[in-house]
């Protein structure tokens, strides 16, 4: 039985704390990654990350970008959408055509 | 010997080409599939969570503090994932089912209606109805992440094959046939040679 787990600022993610999800409030990127390694290593099958702090650990995410477990989803914080949840996916589709055939550069 | 060997490794060459092509070619259809829908539920899901942020900005507002921290600090409900796996063309995807601890749909609310404001109810109730889309868009986004790492595997392993492997054992086959049909020419060639001296030698025999 796998766990779900929100990471970011406080403000963005305290309301998911009432849906049941596990929240792990972190106030910078270096503590977010070290929060994430540790959950990564335990039974968490989604981690939710807000997109400002998934900003600031990139090397973390591509560390679980090829594992199978967990999956590390960026969502928009309450400071607005910064649209790296979709740059993620268009890494993707470049990774796997070589161009980008989805989204064509906007 | 080596010929044969080489001509082996050949046909073994050419077919897991054509299969890996075949596989790259199948992965990469299923990739599109779910990247495109990964792309309109990533909006979707945007969509929902950034209206939901509003909503609990609101809430925050009209509240103090504390009472928030205190309606939040006790959540009633316990979502719980079963992970299952999927074979997609050798790449193991996830699915994720959500489970939560008690059916009452209304236990997303974990607090007394008394002290907090009606907002926090809307932005709660708004966050739980994206939610079952959020876990599909991880499932989702999980899966072309693996795909994609896979896809480029095997686009790296057809163009060794095809550019590389392949040319370089036609290369090799063509060399030693053209060396083995050099020497059974000059064997030949040596045989005549040998015949017309032994002719001559015991008969006085030319031959022109």
């Amino acid at each position: 039985m796998y766990k779900i787990a929100v990471l970011g600022d406080r403000d963005s993610i305290y309301g998911f704390a009432a849906l049941g999800l596990e929240v792990f409030p972190v106030p910078s990127g270096e503590e977010g990654a070290r929060t994430l390694r540790r959950l990564s290593e335990q039974d968490y099958a989604v981690v939710y990350v807000t997109e400002a702090l998934a900003a600031e650990m990139p090397a973390e995410l591509e560390r679980c970008r090829e594992s199978l477990m967990p999956a590390v989803i960026p969502i928009p914080g309450v400071h607005g959408n910064t649209g790296m949840g979709i740059d993620m996916v268009k890494r993707s589709v470049e990774q796997a055509v070589g161009s980008d055939i989805i989204f064509n550069g906007n | 010997m080596e010929l044969t060997r080489l001509k082996k490794k050949l046909t073994t060459a050419t077919r897991g080409h054509k299969l890996l092509k075949d596989k790259r070619d199948e992965l990469m259809r299923q990739f599109l599939e779910k990247v495109r829908e990964n792309k309109s539920l990533r909006e979707h899901v945007e969509k929902g969570i950034e209206a939901a942020n509003k909503n609990f900005l609101l809430a925050r507002a009209g509240m103090q503090d504390q009472v928030l921290n205190t309606a939040m600090l006790a959540p009633k409900q316990r979502v719980s994932v079963e992970a299952g796996m999927e074979n997609v063309m050798s790449v193991e995807i996830p699915t994720f089912d959500f489970k939560t601890r008690t059916p009452d749909q209304n236990d997303i609310f974990s607090y007394g209606f008394a002290f907090t404001s009606s907002d926090l109810d809307g932005a709660v109730k708004s966050l739980a109805d994206v939610f079952p889309d959020m876990l599909k868009l991880a499932e989702i986004e999980k899966s072309c992440q693996l795909m994609a790492v896979e896809i480029e595997k095997t686009r790296r392993r057809v163009n060794a094959l095809e550019h590389v492997m392949i040319p370089e054992l036609q290369a090799n086959i063509k060399y030693i046939s053209m060396k083995l049909d050099e020497n059974e020419r000059s064997t030949q060639i040596r045989l005549m040679k040998v015949k017309d001296m032994v002719l001559k030698d015991a008969h006085n025999y030319e031959t022109f």
